[in-house]
């Protein structure tokens, strides 16, 4: 069926089925084409084209796909005994679980659940081939993280010969068949409203938000649906009487600036659903950081500074990956209270090498560390640049920096050659046992 | 240990020598600074176990000893009693504490006994020769701008002093360089430096010998061996552990036939450079200089924040060329100058210029270019 030659009637109610794609008026009951129940209407179903697309427990579907016998079975995919949730499936969440929750409540909630180590590099794997599909339809993808992105499918039609509904549909089913893991989509006119709408039907949803009905979704809308109103910033708001969005609609914008600055420029204009943000391909990274929760907590500086090492070398292939420099090495701690410290130290120039992280970051980690044992250790670069971009200052006796390079540059070759463990520093090497050594 | 001595004579070394002491220690002694009364005089040192600073001031010594206390704390109480007082330092409770008295004030400090107390070993500095205070001051005073921070390049974190000969020329050069920049600084070789070996006095020591030479008097006598430095006041002294490094061949990325000369009014130059270069990006503080017949006109652009422009009258008659160099190495050079017009000799957009004092041939810059 060619869409684009197909009158479509915009004024009146329109279905899309989300199966044989059909295009019905205001369709009730069944496809008269396939006999599917699922379908979306929309007076404006045609007339949207930014989408967020979701991926419903991707961790965990990926985990069920691979392993049939999981299908119906509580599955919770995170790191460890002492780790948390990083995914739980559908049938995990009727337990109560929750992504980012404690491992040992996980499975206080759902001792039948299955645990699996997440395993990014298969995760990581499906994400570029989904990534693949999208930007089929659009060069306008903006990936939010490994399971979302934003899609802007605004003048697309003609290539498509189908309205952006009707390519979403398809990449939806697409992605189910071909990949095997389910996405919510969710269309509307701006991404602000894309990304609420992917939530409203999840999983395997497909939810629209019309310019004609955003003020009026809106408006019961608690105030924590706005990106970046967290806790606190919600009890601020309610104190001063703002618990849902239309409160915000209501209230003058000056008003709302003046209490609250620029963040109350940025709620007048959101709770109208206003959201000038375009869809960017290629989100900017801000940071690259890696971080790990110890089994049992580690007082020991040898013992950290192994974990960091580690650490660095991960942010380093990830840095030298994206070709890109940061001028700034952040260490985080986290003790056996969940307190959080962060260090940071910028360098003397701008680098992805693990050395240099591992320099910075270690000496850090001699300041901070002593006195306390501690559950978690993370560092990361930011103040990024990208290599090469911008002028290049030379250096009158040749950059030392160079030689260090290029020696990592080797290493990196090697490994990817002839896998991870093929090559390591000699710090790296130490048997386990040797690590809690007090020396 | 008994001994009365003038406030602000007290003050005065004091606060010469507890600049050394580092804020942090994790051995309680390098907090403290040594004292030792004897024979007429109060003798003060403290130390970061790589430099040691120390000052004689006259004082009546009733009882001779010696004690060390916190540096910090003396410093701070001597300094806020009022000008003018007497302060009595005494060893009390079987040396355990330091009593602080002056008027009607009294204090005590802990001590940690003097026996304790680290002292920079003085092996043989068998090179010695004396020179004008104003001559070292200036020697380091215009090269560290220039010292690199680079951890990783140690060998550069200080000022390199050697003895340079060159047919009747006989130099006592300082250089300091970051690898982006460099500074050579000439003093007339004084007598008995010939055959002092070339050194690297570390920064840390470069900028106390800054406030010492402020207020030393004429002459500054060193002393030389290949680990440590040591810089005599009359009154006191500094001795500094020496980097334990090769300084690179400098001479050599010193270009010798750049063809292009300009001559620019210092003062306007800077104030140029700084206007425009207020709206570049912070990380390369980008600046171009095009350069035609006696023209010089300065951009830069940053597409995030906006653009400026401005043009120098200037002497140039050399080809036409643009280049672009950070901005703040530019006015870290032009502060140096003193005189009223700075020279370039420049080669081309990838070449490191020289930058100098038309007043003064004993001082040289070389910048290396950004390529843009």
């Amino acid at each position: 069926m060619n869409y684009s030659e197909q009158h479509i009637d915009k004024t009146s109610v329109l279905s899309l089925c989300r199966d044989c794609f059909a295009i019905v008026q205001a369709l009730i009951g069944r496809c008269p084409t396939c006999g599917s129940k699922r379908f979306v209407s929309h007076p404006e179903l045609f007339g949207l084209a930014v989408a967020h697309i979701d991926c419903d427990a991707f961790y965990a579907a990926i985990e069920k796909r691979d392993d049939p016998a999981l299908a119906d079975r509580p599955v919770i995919v995170g790191g460890g005994k002492r780790g948390v949730v990083s995914t739980c499936c559908y049938v995990a969440r009727t337990y109560g679980v929750r992504s980012a929750m404690p491992m040992f409540k996980a499975l206080q909630a759902c001792p039948d659940a299955v645990v699996i180590r997440p395993d990014m590099a298969k995760y990581a794997a499906v994400s570029r081939q989904i990534r693949a599909m999208m930007e089929a339809l659009t060069p306008l993808v903006e990936p939010l993280s490994i399971d979302e992105a934003f899609l802007d499918l605004s003048g697309t039609e003609r290539v498509h010969g189908a309205p952006p509904a009707v390519a979403l549909a398809r990449l939806q089913q697409r992605i189910e068949r071909e990949i095997g893991v389910t996405v919510s989509v969710g269309l509307s006119h701006n991404k602000f409203l894309a990304k609420i709408a992917s939530d409203l039907d999840k999983p395997r949803g497909f939810a629209v938000i019309g310019r004609a009905q955003t003020l009026a979704f809106l408006a019961p809308q608690p105030v924590s649906l706005i990106w970046g109103v967290g806790a606190a910033m919600t009890a601020r708001l309610a104190r001063d009487g703002f618990a849902t969005i239309g409160r915000l609609q209501k209230a003058d914008p000056a008003e709302l600036a003046r209490r609250y600055g620029e963040t109350g420029l940025r709620l007048a204009r959101l709770s109208r659903g206003e959201d000038a943000r375009p869809v960017r391909p290629e989100r900017e990274a801000k940071s690259v950081s890696a971080e790990t929760t110890f089994e049992a907590n580690i007082r020991d500086l040898r013992a950290l500074e192994d974990v960091l090492w580690a650490l660095c070398e991960k942010v380093s292939m990830r840095m030298k990956k994206a070709n890109l420099l940061g001028r700034v090495v952040t260490l985080k701690l986290k003790d056996s209270k969940f307190r959080t410290i962060t260090r940071r130290e910028t360098l003397d120039r701008p680098s992805n090498l693990a050395r240099a992280a591992f320099a910075a970051a270690r000496a850090l980690l001699a300041e901070a560390a002593p006195g306390r044992a501690w559950r978690l250790i993370g560092v990361g670069f930011s103040d990024l640049a990208n290599d090469g971009a911008g002028a290049a200052q030379d250096d009158l006796f040749g950059d030392p920096q160079a030689r260090l390079a290029a020696q990592e540059r080797a290493i990196d070759e090697i490994r990817a050659k002839f896998g991870a463990k093929a090559i390591a520093a000699g710090r790296a090497l130490r048997p386990k046992g040797d690590q809690a050594r007090n020396d | 240990m008994k001994v009365t001595i003038e406030r602000s004579a007290l003050v005065r070394a004091l606060g010469h020598v507890q600049s050394v002491v580092e804020r942090r220690n994790t051995i309680p002694i390098l907090s403290n600074v040594l004292l030792q009364a004897d024979g007429g005089a109060l003798t003060l040192t403290a130390t970061d176990l790589d430099i040691e600073i120390s000052e004689s001031a006259p004082a009546d010594v009733a009882v001779k000893g010696a004690a060390t206390a916190s540096a910090v704390m003396l410093h701070d109480i001597v300094r806020k009693l009022p000008e003018g007082a007497q302060v009595r330092l005494t060893l009390v409770d079987d040396e355990a504490r330091l009593q602080i008295t002056a008027g009607r004030y009294e204090g005590s400090l802990a001590v940690l006994p003097d026996e304790d107390f680290p002292t920079l070993a003085s092996d043989d500095m068998d090179v010695r020769f004396s020179m004008p205070a104003a001559d070292l001051a200036r020697l380091f005073a215009k090269a560290r701008f220039a010292m690199s921070q680079e951890e990783t390049r140690y060998y550069l974190n200080g000022v390199y002093l050697h003895p340079y000969a060159d047919g009747d020329v006989k130099l006592l050069r300082a250089a300091a360089t970051d690898g982006h920049r460099l500074a050579r600084l000439d003093a007339p070789l004084p007598a008995g430096a010939e055959k002092a070996p070339g050194v690297i006095v570390p920064r840390k020591a470069v900028s106390e010998l800054a406030r010492l030479l402020d207020d030393a008097e004429e002459t500054v006598e060193v002393a030389v061996s290949s680990s440590k430095i040591r810089f005599g006041f009359g009154a006191g002294y500094l001795t500094s552990k020496l980097i334990d490094g090769t300084f690179p061949d400098y001479e050599r990325v010193i270009p010798k036939t750049n063809p292009n000369a300009l001559r620019v009014d210092n003062k306007d130059f800077a104030a140029a450079v700084d206007r425009v270069s207020t709206v570049s990006a912070d990380r390369t503080r980008s600046i171009k200089l095009a350069l035609a017949a006696d023209r010089l006109r300065l951009t830069v652009n940053n597409p995030e924040a906006g653009s400026a422009l401005e043009e120098l009258s200037v002497d140039y008659d050399g080809e036409p060329l643009e280049i672009g160099f950070n901005a703040r190495y530019l006015l870290d050079v032009a502060a140096q100058i003193d005189g009223e017009t700075a020279t370039f000799r420049l080669a081309d957009p990838s070449s490191p210029t020289i930058i100098c004092d038309e007043e003064d041939e004993r001082a040289l810059y070389v910048l290396m270019p950004l390529r843009v």
